[in-house]
């Protein structure tokens, strides 16, 4: 029969599970425990448990259209081993390639307009300074001693000029960001405007008129640079300072295991918001394990697989959405009887998976405190009496890594971390702790419990390509429950700020002479 | 047993006269104070007003002078051979019961079952 085929896979539970899930379809059998069931199974009590339906919903309507056999033919959706190539990989592929493209180009369009501009802002005063002496050398007045006082402050004041926008503009890109930044593209346009008024009274009242008074246009050209310090002070302020103060408080939820954190940021814009999530991500969340989320993709499937839902009327019914809706109730039902045992074997198979791990772990810690008593540090006088069997830190860790590579293999593998950790990192950071003269404890930090993303190999957040998903202009500024999503190939960040409380402070005085106490006894004489 | 201040205290009382009793070089009377105007009231276990800083009878040995004379745990003492009680502190209080040159002690001690006592019979007819 088709119930028989669906129960094989459970063979290796307790009779007792079988049971109550035979129990379920037909109403004869009765279980002395599960007298509780028998009474509710005449009736279909609808107490929707809270996890269940999203996952049973959509699995039922899906199951309208198709045939009656789906559950036998279809394949069971695991985790991808390590060697084989998946089709997130292909599609991460594919993206790689056809952004970089479009990235490069954006990058380099705003490298060669902000050298533009950057010559153009140098260059200005100098040209206002050497023009005359090229035009109308004969009719200009001599340069007295003000007006070559004021040449070199001309010069310190552009060397100034020349080191605060090195300090603060040409710096390796930390990201690439979907839109403009639009404070940048502000000030460089008011830097244009600016340039460009001071040209065009240059060229009308000085060129065109051929101005004798070169101490005049000297001035004129230091008040040009006195200007352009003021717009640098004016881009510090907007770039750099305005957003230190923490104004909203944002809360990072990854998606897949529900790690959360929190963050205090200042008034930035949505990229630039997400842009410093980002960093904090790779900073401080664990790294991302999908290896660990397969035990409850698993316990959904069972939870789908152990019913079966049979459409007897056939596919092409009026009321389809009545019988979907019924059949979805049913299964509900269905399930919510039958939970009984499923937290039972989640909460057995977490004490084992507990009580492996520990004994994995105590057997490892053995071994490597065992391992580290095989090395010794040569002393300085001793080098010049035993010159062979010699090692350097590499050949050092080579030596000792057999005696403990199967049991931190084998941990490893309890923990489900294998793929993080390659035979070539591990000898590495044995070498980087022999050097260093840590203790076994030191050298095993690292793989007991899981790092940042950083902490991890080059492949493992090399090729990061996020998408940054908002309801609102990715180029306006944080607001109060602000709600967006950085998504990536495996995983998505959701992202929810709050803004920080406007506090109101009110002050009281205390007289430092208004503190006197009594004693509080109570004793008791015999007389 | 309740008071305000600035006026007279009433209550009904009970005379008791204790007979100290010689154990080993002292005069003892069988019982343990607490209490007085130095003191917690809050922290009095038999007072029915939380405010009251007078004197209580806290402990009684059995068998001793103090419970042959009729004195209960729990009772507030009043005046102590003519001596008032109920303003003074612990210490002076302690004193005033344990002169060596008396014998006997009369105390003036009122409780809550006096007053209820008085009541009920007044007020049959």
């Amino acid at each position: 029969m088709d119930t028989e085929s669906t129960y094989s896979g459970y063979s290796y539970y307790s009779g007792r599970s079988r049971g109550s899930h035979r129990h379920g379809e037909r109403s004869r059998d009765r279980h002395k425990s599960r007298s509780k069931d028998s009474r509710s199974e005449k009736s279909v009590t609808i107490n929707t448990p809270p996890a269940e339906p999203l996952l049973g919903d959509s699995a039922v309507r899906g199951e309208q259209v198709q045939d009656d056999n789906w559950g036998e033919t279809t394949t069971a959706v695991t985790g991808t081993s390590e060697h084989s190539l998946s089709q997130e990989d292909i599609v991460r592929i594919t993206k790689d390639l056809e952004d970089s493209v479009g990235l490069d180009c954006r990058r380099y369009f705003t490298l060669t307009l902000a050298v533009i501009l950057g010559l153009l802002v140098f260059l200005t005063p100098l040209a206002f300074l050497v023009l005359p002496h090229l035009l109308w050398p004969e009719k200009l007045q001599n340069c007295g001693t003000a007006c070559e006082g004021l040449f070199i402050s001309v010069a310190f004041k552009l060397l100034i000029l020349l080191l605060a926008v090195w300090a603060l503009f040409f710096r390796t890109p930390r990201a690439g960001l979907p839109r403009v930044f639009v404070f940048r593209a502000l000030l460089a346009v008011l830097v244009v405007l600016f340039v460009l008024s001071y040209w065009l009274f240059y060229g009308v009242r000085i060129l065109d008129s051929q101005d004798e008074n070169y101490q005049g246009i000297v001035q004129y050209a230091v008040s040009l640079v006195d200007a352009l310090l003021f717009i640098h002070y004016l881009a510090i302020v907007l770039l750099e300072l305005r957003q230190l103060q923490p104004c909203f408080s944002v809360c990072v939820t990854r998606s897949t295991d529900g790690e959360i954190r929190h963050y205090n940021l200042g008034q930035l814009s949505i990229q630039r918001a997400a842009l410093a999530i980002l960093e904090h991500y790779y900073c401080d969340f664990p790294v991302h394990n999908p290896a660990l989320l397969s035990a409850s993709k698993s316990r959904a499937a069972k939870h789908l697989a152990g019913l079966k839902v049979y459409n007897v009327d056939g596919p092409g019914n009026n009321a389809t959405a009545g019988m979907a809706h019924s059949q979805s109730r049913a299964m509900i039902a269905a399930a919510a009887r039958r939970r009984d045992t499923s937290h039972n074997e989640l909460y057995y198979e977490e004490a084992e998976h507990e009580r492996r791990v520990r004994k994995r772990k105590a057997r490892l810690v053995v071994a490597v405190e065992e391992a580290f008593t095989h090395i010794k540090r040569m002393q300085e006088e001793e080098q010049k009496k035993a010159p062979g069997d010699v090692m350097d830190p590499r050949e050092a860790a080579q030596a000792i890594f057999p005696s403990m590579a199967r049991a931190l293999q084998k941990y490893l593998r309890t923990t489900k971390q294998q793929h993080c950790h390659s035979m070539e990192s591990i000898q590495q950071h044995l070498a980087f702790c022999i050097t260093n003269n840590m203790t076994p404890k030191a050298f095993l930090e690292s793989y007991l419990a899981p790092g940042p993303t950083l902490q991890y190999s080059r492949d493992h957040w090399l090729s990061r390509q996020w998408t940054l998903i908002s309801e609102m202009s990715v180029t306006s500024g944080l607001k109060d429950g602000a709600i967006f999503v950085l998504k990536c190939v495996d995983f998505s960040l959701v992202v929810t700020t709050k803004r920080i409380p406007y506090i109101q402070m009110s002050e009281e005085y205390i007289d430092p002479k208004s503190h006197k106490f009594v004693l509080r006894l109570q004793s008791e004489t015999s007389v | 047993m309740s008071f305000t201040p600035g006026q007279p205290v009433t209550a009904v009382v009970q005379r008791i006269e204790i007979q100290k009793l010689r154990h080993g070089d002292n005069l003892i009377l069988g019982f343990s104070i607490g209490g007085g105007i130095d003191q917690d009231p809050g922290q009095n276990p038999f007072s029915e007003d939380k405010t009251d800083k007078g004197i209580y009878v806290t402990r009684i040995s059995t068998g001793g002078p103090a419970e042959d004379a009729g004195l209960r745990m729990g009772d507030k003492i009043m005046q102590v051979n003519g001596w008032d009680m109920t303003m003074v502190t612990h210490d002076q209080a302690r004193k005033r019961l344990t002169k060596k040159n008396e014998d006997v002690v009369r105390l003036l001690v009122t409780r809550r079952s006096l007053e209820d006592a008085v009541k009920n019979s007044m007020s049959r007819p």
